[in-house]
């Protein structure tokens, strides 16, 4: 009896330390400045990899090396990831910004599939994407919405909650959002650090969300 | 010479079944309103309609290409699902476009772009069910 009350205890005092360690990665902002950051890119399937792909075309070579993460099961994303780089490489005369990894992981959701499936499924992808985030450690983690995201970001967020590195977190909610946030969206609204909409009906929706008008 | 271009159809055979006649008569009303090239871009789709090429009409038809650049190039009007990025690529090249929307995806969240697209005079959009009765009104 006294061991249950015991162990109650603990894991209780365990929550409270993990919530309070989340409050604390969530409001600090990491402002150091530097020369290049490394880049985690969140590719879902088809629509999700042609917006981030679009949104990577106006950024600088200081973000490298780029990790892209695709679901497994994702041939497409991989070849329109290689396409971009190509395009890119040829674009880039010093070529040191040209490294690229492309990574794996389970899908979190099949199109369609069913809501409590999914809830497993994205335990299981984040239980294999941890692995994948501690190794690569990336200073930030961008993402517009598809499943595979949450996963990802979480795994980052522990990273910040076990001490390991704070990575920053920036979601771009797709062009196609403009009413209403999808899911990831809402579960990511409370867990990035930049929440990026294109939409001035976001903006009106979601006053801590940033607005900058369409940007893919 | 005019161009119409179909694309984004991957698992879009509803669109085609639900014209209740065979996918054999869409070159012809695609022919009946002036255009005499039809290129459609069919995706996973398991309709395959087969090709051909007469003195007045040309019908092609592919799965995937590394890139629809070309044929957005030169089409006259597109018509397509209602994905962002088909959009978007489309309407950068000034090409017209007519969106079909494919209702069953999370949210119908095709709905609420094409919505908003049509409503700043960027292009017609209808869902898989009145995409006859639209295409002959508009185009």
């Amino acid at each position: 009896m006294v061991c249950v009350l015991v162990l109650a205890a603990a894991a209780g005092a365990v929550a409270v330390f993990l919530v309070l360690r989340l409050w604390i990665v969530l409001h600090s902002q990491d402002v150091t400045p530097r020369r290049s950051l490394s880049l985690l890119v969140v590719a879902g399937s088809g629509g999700h990899t042609t917006e981030i792909l679009r949104l990577l075309g106006s950024l600088s070579s200081a973000y490298s090396p780029r990790h892209y993460v695709i679901a497994d099961t994702d041939e497409m994303s991989a070849n329109k990831i290689n396409s971009f780089e190509l395009d890119r490489a040829d674009g880039d005369p010093s070529n040191m910004s040209t490294t690229y990894y492309i990574h794996r992981i389970p899908r979190s959701r099949e199109v369609r599939q069913s809501w409590l499936s999914t809830v497993l499924t994205t335990l299981h992808a984040t239980w294999l994407s941890f692995p994948l985030i501690l190794r690569v450690k990336p200073d930030l983690v961008l993402c517009n919405g598809p499943g595979t995201c949450v996963p990802i970001c979480v795994s980052a967020l522990l990273l910040g909650i076990l001490g390991i590195k704070k990575v920053i977190i920036v979601y771009v909610e797709s062009i196609c959002r403009v009413e209403t946030l999808s899911l990831s969206g809402k579960i990511l609204f409370h867990l990035s650090d930049y929440f990026i909409v294109q939409w001035p009906t976001l903006k009106e929706k979601y006053p801590k969300s940033v607005y900058l008008g369409r940007i893919v | 010479m005019h161009r119409y271009f179909v694309t984004g159809l991957a698992s879009r055979d509803a669109w085609v079944h639900a014209r209740k006649e065979a996918p054999a008569t869409l070159p012809q009303i695609i022919k009946s309103l002036g255009y005499n090239r039809l290129i459609l871009q069919i995706g996973r789709g398991m309709v395959v309609p087969e090709p051909f090429s007469t003195e007045s009409f040309t019908l092609d038809v592919y799965r995937y290409k590394d890139s629809l650049k070309e044929d957005l190039q030169k089409a006259d009007l597109v018509i397509s699902h209602a994905g962002a990025g088909s959009c978007l690529e489309t309407l950068e090249k000034g090409k017209p476009i007519v969106v079909v929307i494919n209702e069953k995806l999370m949210n119908n969240h095709q709905l609420e772009l094409a919505k908003q697209l049509h409503k700043e005079g960027h292009l017609f959009y209808c869902t898989c069910r009145t995409k006859r009765h639209r295409h002959h009104k508009t185009v």
